[in-house]
């Protein structure tokens, strides 16, 4: 293996463990924050005590996993000026200003309004006491959406004209980078958030049930919890169909490899589940599965909501061969766009000579060849149209993971709502209180599964049909990311280590005071 | 000034009476140190910043980087 091949490797497993890492506490912080503000607005509004005990529990443990998380995301930005630094100048301001916008927005709403979350209880109006923690909650959204953005954007960049000269894209309109992509990511991960917390929220009181502490407090908290996971899960699969409409039109080679498809047909299935097979190639007549339950039709009706529409595999993509209502349509081959990336890049070139040379009459004559096939700049630093196909099976078994992890938890909340409301059944269940419990954890696999579905359904790009990890990278020696990555990995672990540790004592400390003030 | 002053007496007040928070402050603040001072400093220059004076540099430099 050497260097290049190294330094790639291990920058892309570092942010991938930066980003895991980071994404263990950003969707409890989007989805614990709204139920919070939803719990204390009910307090408002019926004065209950049950609502403000409810209010103050689930924001103490909302404040342990905000401050244990928060910051844990600027070390994406430390990477992308070290390891990815033509990745970072080569982006320009269409990733810069959504991030800064992201940093200051968070910085000035979190500072206040968490503040007065927390200290303001008896020392503001209870009015603007709910008002700082919708604010909270929002704020927390507000900055996901300018992550979602910058990430959207990388899968799909628009709004931008490349300028050789400064060798940036620059923002050509703001509002194209709020394309069906970023929208929909930006809702399926905050609901997902909300899914998250209503799990996290159940197994929580579940434990309460099981130690017979708070069982007033704990059935409280687990029918909120419930109905808003619920609600929050639902929204997440509309917003998931929803990606997958945009994945299709626009990464139809991420949504091949989630189906390990690589030669489609109109009315293509969805594979249920399938046992892949691993000397499958894209040139090869190999089957692609050893074992295969299909739903018919199912694919082309997520992908094209048409159950008749062909859904294009790995072969088709790179051969270039798309079926439009019933007639082949020949598209650009990987090949043709390998050989248009290479003319690109030798524009480029030729610009930067000219440039040199003072030249500007040349200047311009590349700029016009550079403009030409720039759509396909990144498919000219690889040699082999292999290069160009994601890990298969990483994306295919993640997405699967997603998916039947989203079914078991629909079941999961329609199961838990139909005991909560049988108050004595919940209470005596001690099972469904065990599995409430273990389900907790599954949650995180499951949204840090969907999270790796769209990063790594995305490779080889860095941004996409542009700029591969390859060209991405900075001229670092491997050493130096082999032992920032340990370093991460034993910092990360020190810290989520604490964070559970705390977490669980003050779950354990609260669970003995009374908290529910009817039964005092 | 009585604004500021109410201000901080809120902030104030609210360190001081916080529980749980005093250990999580102590987390942050070791994390902000650690991530800041010890990996930005030592481990995370931005590279086309340390080593270029001028964006027309960084640009060129990527430009060769990025058609070698």
């Amino acid at each position: 293996m050497n260097d290049l091949t190294t330094v790639v490797d291990w920058s892309r497993w570092q942010f991938a463990l930066t980003a895991i890492y980071h994404w263990l506490f950003v969707p409890l912080t989007l989805g614990l924050s709204v139920l919070v503000a939803i719990m204390e607005s009910l307090y408002l509004k019926t004065k209950s005590e049950k609502w403000l005990q409810a209010t103050k529990f689930w924001m103490r443990l909302f404040g342990i996993n905000f401050a244990i998380g928060v910051a844990t995301g600027i070390i994406l930005e430390f990477e992308f000026g070290t390891n990815w630094s033509n990745y970072s100048w080569f982006v320009g301001d269409i990733f810069g200003a959504p991030l800064a916008i992201e940093g200051i927005l968070a910085f000035f709403m979190e500072s206040t309004f968490v503040a007065v979350m927390f200290f303001g209880w008896n020392k503001v109006s209870p009015r603007f006491h709910l008002a700082s923690t919708w604010l909270t909650a929002i704020g927390a959204s507000i900055s996901a959406l300018w992550i979602l953005v910058a990430n959207a954007w990388m899968q799909y960049p628009v709004g931008m004209e490349f300028d050789p000269a400064q060798m940036r894209n620059v923002m050509d309109n703001f509002w194209d980078l709020f394309s069906g992509i970023a929208v929909n990511k930006f809702f399926h991960a905050v609901f997902s958030g909300w899914a998250l917390a209503g799990v996290f929220v159940i197994g929580v009181s579940c434990w309460f049930l099981w130690k017979k502490r708070n069982q007033e407090f704990a059935l409280l908290s687990i029918k909120s919890g419930a109905w808003f996971g619920l609600a929050g899960l639902l929204l997440t699969m509309y917003t998931g169909d929803g990606s997958a409409v945009e994945v299709t039109k626009h990464q139809p080679m991420k949504l091949a490899a989630m189906e390990g498809l690589y030669h489609g047909t109109e009315g293509q299935g969805f594979t249920a589940f399938a046992i892949l097979n691993p000397e499958k190639d894209w040139n090869n007549d190999e089957d692609e599965y050893i074992f295969e339950i299909a739903i018919p039709k199912m694919l082309s009706i997520l992908g094209r909501h048409d159950a008749n529409a062909f859904i294009p595999g790995v072969t088709d993509i790179i051969e270039g061969r798309d079926i439009i209502n019933g007639d082949t349509v020949n598209t650009v081959s990987y090949a043709e766009r390998i050989e248009r990336g290479k003319l690109a890049q030798a524009a480029l070139r030729n610009y930067d000579i000219a440039m040199e040379n003072g030249d500007s009459a040349a200047m311009n004559v590349a700029k016009a060849d550079l403009q030409k096939n720039f759509q396909y700049f990144g498919y000219g630093y690889f040699d082999d149209v292999k290069e160009a196909i994601p890990p298969i099976g990483v994306t295919f078994w993640t997405f699967r993971i997603m998916c039947y992890l989203g079914g078991y938890f629909l079941l999961f909340f329609v199961v838990i709502l139909f005991l909560v409301y049988r108050t004595r059944l919940m209470e005596r269940a001690t099972w469904i209180q065990w599995i409430a419990m273990a389900s907790v954890p599954l949650m995180w696999v499951c949204s840090e599964a969907g999270w790796a579905v769209a990063e790594v359904g995305r490779q080889p790009w860095t941004v996409q049909d542009l700029l591969p990890t390859k060209a991405a990278i900075s001229e670092i020696p491997a050493s130096s990311v082999i032992i920032t990555f340990w370093l991460f990995a034993l910092v990360f672990t020190v810290l989520l280590v604490a964070e559970v540790s705390i977490m669980c004592r003050q779950i354990s400390k609260e669970s003995k005071k009374n908290l529910s003030p009817n039964k005092a | 000034m009585e604004t500021i002053k109410k201000i901080w007496i809120f902030y104030r007040d609210g360190f001081r009476e916080m529980t749980v928070g005093k250990t999580l402050w102590m987390i942050i603040l070791l994390k902000l140190f650690i991530f800041f001072v010890v990996i930005k400093l030592l481990f995370f220059p931005n590279l086309l910043s340390r080593d270029y004076d001028t964006d027309a540099d960084r640009a060129n430099h990527v430009r060769k980087e990025l058609t070698k």
